[in-house]
């Protein structure tokens, strides 16, 4: 009996000995492919950045103005309008990703651009994602502004989008934490990107495609090396973000 | 001077007349008014100030960029009123990590600098301690002097026979008394205001 129990746990420590062993030389692999730059490892981090870089600067070009007007206007179906920039917040990457191919696919009403299966694609398809998710923080950051600023904005004399800009301008702190939001949401995310890019070698395969891909080919190194870099990214951007709000806080109160 | 128990309509009465409320009925007339948009030619400061995130210079600068004057007109014009104020050398600090005193001497200036003929004034001094509130009426009284006409509401009744020339006394959305502030505090006409005069001053 007390034999057996020995055995058993000889058994398991073994186990999990080798196992480490394993793990442990992926980790090693990992970090040298990080420290080494390999090539690949580097083109597929260079192309998540594009990607995610250009979505967002799309993203803010649509969402900001959005989120400002609705902020300062009042008009029938604002509520509603509200709730619904509020829902799509949550919609899911893959569900984007399924309506963009829809759109891009041949079959499909712009079709006949042929960027199904390009980074372009990709770029479309993170904006889509993401242009709600600045839309909507940035309308509930502008209106909270908004509600403090106005009667002053008003008894000085600015007119509604004179106003706006100046909100816009006043709140650029928070709005830059928004934008840095979503960013990450955008180079977080992998449904979308690999619907409508098709995670195809050296030409749309970004981090998160890589991570999916060489994790189910049980091939590790790479992917243990990507998620150490991606999660490098994001935990920076919340970095940005704190010391911005800190910066701001102290010298303009 | 604007008086009156809470809710007696004394800030819808200031926003009502300069423009920020509309009013569901009837019409409000400034006589001798040059036509059109009468707010230009008027100012208001708050109980809270409201300060933009820039300097103190930017915020009085801002009002009168607004008011279409050139920057450089509008720099002089500032600098000018911040001396006058005593913020002269907080001109280039950060608006909002000023005190509260100093922000609405701020907001004062901001206002005064445009030239209004009308300032409103909301409770100018309820945050305030009593020597940021001495400052404050000095100010109001400088304002006063070159020649704007102030309306404003208080509920410290000292402050009220310190600065006011006249009581517009208010109470449940009616104007109850239009009387001379000295006569006021002595004799009130209506009985609402001697309840309200009694009420806050309950030892006189």
């Amino acid at each position: 009996m007390d034999l057996n129990i020995i055995t058993e746990n000889w058994l398991f420590l073994y186990y999990v000995e080798i196992c480490m062993t394993s793990f442990g030389d992926a980790f090693a692999a990992a970090w040298a492919l990080i420290a080494g730059f390999d090539g690949e490892l580097a083109d597929i981090v260079l192309l998540s950045l594009k990607v995610s870089l250009s979505a967002v600067v799309l993203a803010t070009a649509i969402g900001l103005p959005l989120g400002a007007a609705i902020a300062v206007e009042r008009f029938p179906g604002r509520q509603v309008l509200i709730v619904i920039l509020n829902a799509l917040m949550g919609l899911p990457p893959v569900v984007v990703g399924l309506l963009v191919y829809l759109l891009l696919s041949r079959a499909g009403p712009l079709g006949t651009l042929g960027i199904l299966f390009t980074p372009q694609a990709m770029v479309i398809a993170q904006a889509v994602l993401i242009t709600p998710i600045i839309a909507a923080l940035s309308r509930q950051t502008i209106e909270d502004a908004w509600r403090e600023y106005d009667e002053q904005l008003r008894s000085l004399g600015a007119r509604r989008l004179s106003a706006a800009m100046t909100l816009i301008w006043d709140t650029r702190f928070s709005l830059l934490t928004i934008v840095l939001a979503g960013f990450g949401r955008a180079a977080a995310e992998v449904g979308a990107v690999m619907i409508v890019g098709g995670n195809i070698d050296g030409v749309t395969r970004v981090m998160t495609t890589a991570i999916a891909l060489e994790t189910s080919k049980g091939d590790l190194p790479l992917a243990l090396g990507l998620g150490i870099v991606l999660i490098g990214l994001v935990m920076l951007l919340n970095a940005l973000a704190a010391v911005i709000r800190e910066m701001a806080q102290r010298k303009y109160g | 001077m604007i008086l009156g128990p809470n809710g007696a309509g004394k800030s819808v009465l200031m926003r009502l007349c300069h423009g920020l409320l509309t009013p569901v009925a009837g019409r409000i007339v400034w006589h001798g008014a040059r036509n059109g948009d009468v707010r230009r030619h008027q100012a208001m400061v708050f109980q809270r100030p409201v300060m933009l995130r820039r300097s103190a210079l930017e915020n009085v600068i801002y009002g009168l960029k607004l008011a279409g004057k050139s920057r450089e007109e509008c720099r002089l014009r500032a600098l000018d009123v911040l001396e006058v104020v005593g913020l002269a050398q907080h001109a280039y600090r950060p608006a909002r990590v000023m005190s509260g005193g100093e922000q609405q001497r701020l907001a004062l200036a901001r206002a005064w600098a445009l030239g209004p003929d009308v300032l409103f004034l909301d409770e100018p001094t309820a945050n305030l301690d009593p020597s940021a509130t001495q400052d404050i009426e000095r100010i109001i009284n400088a304002i006063h002097a070159s020649g704007t006409k102030i309306i404003m509401t208080t509920h410290n009744l000292g402050q009220a026979r310190r600065l006011g020339d006249e009581i517009l006394f208010m109470s449940k959305g009616r104007l109850m008394e239009q009387t001379p502030v000295d006569r006021f505090f002595g004799e009130p006409v209506s009985s609402e205001a001697a309840a309200f005069i009694k009420g806050e001053m309950p030892w006189d």
